[in-house]
């Protein structure tokens, strides 16, 4: 009743390959950006920028590089991690090093050396495929992990890895209280999540999903595998690396490697899969998914009056959060995204049961 | 040179280390094509087991003799891990039939997750012995070729023949045995085997049993190594690129695998690492991997893939 | 044999026969083995522009083989393959799109996770040129680029009349209409040369008539010069101008249809004596 696309006709190409063709959706979208934008700073406690926010909003940023990569291309990477900390380490030394140099520049600096990394461990991919690709990702992971703690020049020749920012500011407006950070975050989110899901609806996405889908049929119609393979690392470790950078310069303010150790990758990799793999959408609510529900089940005891030894606390999360992977995975493989559009399928109906 | 012969020789029985918990990972994806990441909670999951009955059996029943109370230990760690095994098949894996590499992948990093929970909750999350009585002096052999002879750990030494004697049986139960004939075809395809008779689930719980058997083994050794505590389940992290080295379905290529990355690991962080910084045991395997991949993309011993139209 | 396939666009050998042109693509002495087992032995023979060449055989006789050996899937141990007047000992998958030969396939190898749609436009790849940036920006060049060919697209589409399924994920298709938009996606490269393998395997005699009415009218209204793998005999004795048969990786017959049916070792192969 309310979501049907009843009287909207495309009479242009461009019009039917639209992202939101259906009104109610731009409507939506639209007011969901205008809440996010200006409501949301105004009016969120502390508490909920610093916890869940900000989190979410670099965590789905890095989500989406990353299932640009597993998702769209079908490579499988275990060493994401890695590549958000070239993106902070990297950022890092530009804004370190060079005097007077913008916040968004050494960002984006940053993401473009991690492009660099990307693409050097995409290589392998062109030989390797499946499992075997993604153990020798962790290769990545493994030697990015070690070189920030052992190479001093990377950390500006600090004892431990660990490296500190602060007085952040963008062309001299400060970024200090949790409201302007989050702004900031949501800025660069938005924009990409814009210029991605841009790339996957034109022919280099199409390549990718040629290439995840049927490798030697794509190469047949005159799909370049090596072309495609690397621009997928190359785009996906540039998402990834911006999203590093801001990990480590808005949100944590001083970090170490361990920050982007493997449990990083691991957790990204689950936003991906629960979120929904090949859906820009999907890596949003993978990343809702995995940041909310550890403080929800921190917290739970707690709400239910029953308290629970910390050591403990900490080992049913573990088991709870696991249990809750292999359900999800056997009741929707496709993940959030699937149920999501399941859900908008019904909602065409409604109120008619079919 | 005595020196890096005792390198080298140490590298070896690591290797050994390696091979052992690699056994795991070939054994489920010989037999399933599930790669299971939680090897290495299942590890630490049975070390822990076998840790705390050892404690608890002698003093529930009231006995004091150290053999008893191991071998009960080990029945009863045993019993367990055959349960966790029927478990994990009946609420995963029977659902997940036919679903993904990468689903199934993931899927085992939740029940990864699940276990090392669950381990810790049961029981507890404090660093346990083990101690089997495997003797922790030192050996020292070939006295006579180098001054003070080459020192080799006798406990290294034993558990290294324990994992070759392991090895050399699974190796002939799958080559030589219906039940390993019928693994091998369940792992090449899941529909084929059973559209031919062969009971799916039942062969997954063996299957799994088997390799929980060898994690219990695995934790066994590493556990009165190193003691039982949560750094064990690392250990599978170590043995990754041991049995991708190896080729995911090759048994013997696990052994060579462990051996060829034990070794390279010792000699390469004895001799090359502290010109660049120190540490490096952490990456080397996965790095020399990757370039052998890069020249034989099936590891060394795996099935070569050949695309068809 | 089964007469029931009536294409509309049956004409007499003669009015063929004025437009078939030079050769356009000629193997010579092709090899291919795997491990022990020899897929091809010594193949050679040719394809005239703009004609109607079948391939037939036996199954497992090497047909598809060869046609993997034409794309560059496979690469022969010995023989060369020629595209007007170039010779090469193997073939670069890219450059044999990029010279303008396509390909359907016997079991499909459609982009299962993508739309009829999708699938087909992957076909204009090679035509599509705008950078990562232009792409991602999308306003501009990206968009007009991404019509025009959707422009091209749709014309296939009508022609192959699978408007209804456009948006459809092509896994939920039933099986005539997936080899639809197979062809649909060799269609859509423009190609000079189109290989087909089976492409009426697994079809009624209607949707073999529409299949064979699209073949046709491609190699009429296009000139596009076929190549075409089929089991059908009917088939292949209706709408080819030249038959090449294979069996056991050899050649054992090669000329026009009425030549080829009435020749003693083809007849043995198909009804089987003891080799």
């Amino acid at each position: 009743m309310l979501y049907r696309e009843n009287g909207q006709f495309k009479t242009t190409y461009r019009a039917d390959e639209q992202i939101f063709p259906i009104a109610q959706d731009r409507i939506f979208i639209a007011a969901l950006l205008a809440f996010a934008f200006l409501v949301v700073p105004l009016t969120a406690p502390e508490y909920l920028f610093r916890a869940i926010l900000i989190p979410f909003l670099i965590l789905s940023l890095a989500a989406l590089g990353l299932n640009i990569l597993v998702g769209y291309c079908g490579q499988i990477s275990l060493g994401t991690g890695a590549f958000m900390a070239v993106g902070a380490y990297a950022a890092y030394n530009f804004q370190v090093r060079i005097e007077g140099m913008p916040l968004v520049g050494s960002i984006l600096l940053g993401g473009l050396c991690s492009t660099a990394v990307g693409i050097l461990f995409g290589i392998p991919s062109l030989r390797i495929k499946g499992l075997y690709l993604a153990v020798a990702t962790l290769a990545a992971q493994f030697f990015v992990d070690w070189s920030f703690l052992r190479i001093k020049w990377f950390t500006n020749n600090s004892s431990s890895g660990s490296v500190s920012v602060a007085g952040l500011n963008v062309f001299g407006l400060p970024i200090e209280t949790p409201a302007h950070k989050y702004l900031f975050c949501l800025a660069f989110v938005a924009l990409f999540a814009l210029l991605a899901k841009n790339l996957v609806r034109s022919h280099i996405g199409r390549e990718w999903m040629a290439i995840r889908d049927m490798d030697v049929a794509a190469a047949v119609i005159g799909i370049r595998p090596v072309y495609a393979k690397l621009t997928a690392f190359a785009v996906s470790s540039f998402i990834v690396g911006v999203a590093g950078a801001l990990w480590g310069f808005v949100h944590l303010g001083s970090w170490e490697p361990a920050a982007f150790n493997i449990d990083r990758s691991f957790q990204l990799l689950f936003m991906v899969i629960i979120g929904g793999l090949g859906s820009i959408m999907g890596s949003f609510f993978g990343a809702a998914f995995i940041v909310v529900l550890p403080i929800v089940l921190d917290n739970l005891p707690y709400w239910f009056g029953i308290p629970i030894d910390t050591a403990l606390a900490s080992h049913m999360t573990n088991m709870i959060f696991g249990a809750l992977i292999v359900f999800f995975l056997i009741v929707e493989p496709h993940g959030l995204a699937k149920l999501w559009s399941i859900a908008k399928e019904k909602l065409r109906l409604w109120p008619f049961p079919h | 040179m005595g020196f890096l012969l005792e390198t080298i020789i140490g590298g070896l029985m690591t290797g050994m280390l390696y091979s052992l918990v690699a056994l795991g990972f070939v054994l489920i994806f010989k037999a399933s094509g599930v790669f299971n990441f939680a090897q290495g909670a299942m590890v630490l999951f049975a070390a822990l087991a076998m840790a705390r009955f050892s404690e608890w059996i002698p003093k529930g029943l009231g006995f004091d003799n150290k053999l008893l109370a191991n071998l009960l230990a080990f029945a009863a760690a045993m019993v367990v891990m055959v349960a966790v095994a029927w478990l994990i098949e009946r609420l995963c894996l029977s659902r997940l039939v036919n679903q993904e590499g990468i689903t199934l992948l993931m899927a085992t990093l939740g029940i990864t997750y699940f276990l090392d929970g669950l381990g810790q909750t049961i029981f507890g999350n404090d660093i346990y012995k083990i101690d089997i009585g495997l003797p922790k002096d030192p050996l020292f052999l070939f006295e006579s070729l180098f001054q003070g002879g080459v020192l080799v750990g006798k406990e290294d030494l034993y558990a290294a023949l324990i994992a070759a004697a392991l090895v050399l049986l699974l190796s002939l139960f799958f080559q030589y045995t219906t039940t390993g004939r019928a693994l091998r075809a369940v792992a090449d395809d899941h529909q084929a085997a059973q559209s031919i008779g062969i009971p799916l689930n039942r062969i997954w719980v063996i299957v799994w049993s088997v390799a929980g058997f060898t994690a219990l083994v695995a934790g066994i050794i590493w556990g009165s190594k190193l003691g039982v505590q949560f750094s064990l389940s690392l250990v599978a992290l170590k043995a990754l690129p041991v049995v991708i080295l190896g080729g995911l379905t090759s048994v013997p290529g696990a052994i060579i695998g462990g051996l060829i990355i034990g070794v390279g690991e010792k000699v390469s962080e004895v001799y090359l690492g502290p010109h660049i910084g120190g540490g490096i045991e952490i990456w080397f395997g996965y790095v020399l991997v990757l370039f052998v991949l890069l020249v034989r993309p099936q590891g060394l011993f795996g099935e070569k893939i050949i695309d068809r139209v | 044999m089964n007469k029931m396939v009536e294409p509309a666009a049956m004409t007499a050998p003669t009015v063929k026969g004025r437009r078939i042109g030079e050769v356009i693509l000629e193997v010579k002495n092709i090899s291919l083995a795997f491990g022990g087992v020899k897929a091809l032995t010594d193949i050679s023979f040719n394809v005239r522009e703009h004609e109607v060449r079948a391939i037939i055989g036996p199954n497992g006789a090497g047909k598809s083989s060869m046609l993997n050996c034409i794309n560059g899937v496979y690469v022969p141990q010995q023989g060369t393959i020629s595209f007007r007047g170039k010779t090469f000992s193997h073939m670069n998958s890219r450059q044999v799109a990029e010279m303008g030969v396509a390909r359907t396939f016997q079991n499909l190898a459609l982009f299962k996770g993508m739309s009829v749609l999708d699938n087909i436009m992957t076909g204009r790849n090679l035509r599509m040129k705008t950078n990562l940036f232009q792409q991602a920006i999308r306003w501009g060049a990206a968009e007009r680029e991404e019509s025009e060919h959707r422009l091209f697209v749709e014309k296939i589409i009508d022609f192959l009349e699978i408007q209804a399924y456009r948006k459809t994920p092509v896994g939920r298709l039933p099986y005539g209409l997936q080899k639809r938009v197979d062809l649909g996606r060799a269609l859509a490269m423009e190609p000079k040369v189109l290989l087909l393998d089976e492409p009426m395997a697994g079809m009624n005699v209607e949707e073999k008539q529409d299949m064979c009415r699209f073949i046709l009218d491609v190699n009429d209204e296009f000139g596009t010069t076929i190549v075409l793998i089929e089991h059908d005999m009917g088939v292949v004795m209706d709408i080819s101008d030249r038959v090449v048969v294979l069996d056991y990786g050899k050649k054992i017959g090669d000329g026009a249809p009425d030549e080829v049916r009435a020749n003693p070792d083809v007849i043995s192969a198909y009804l089987g004596t003891s080799h």
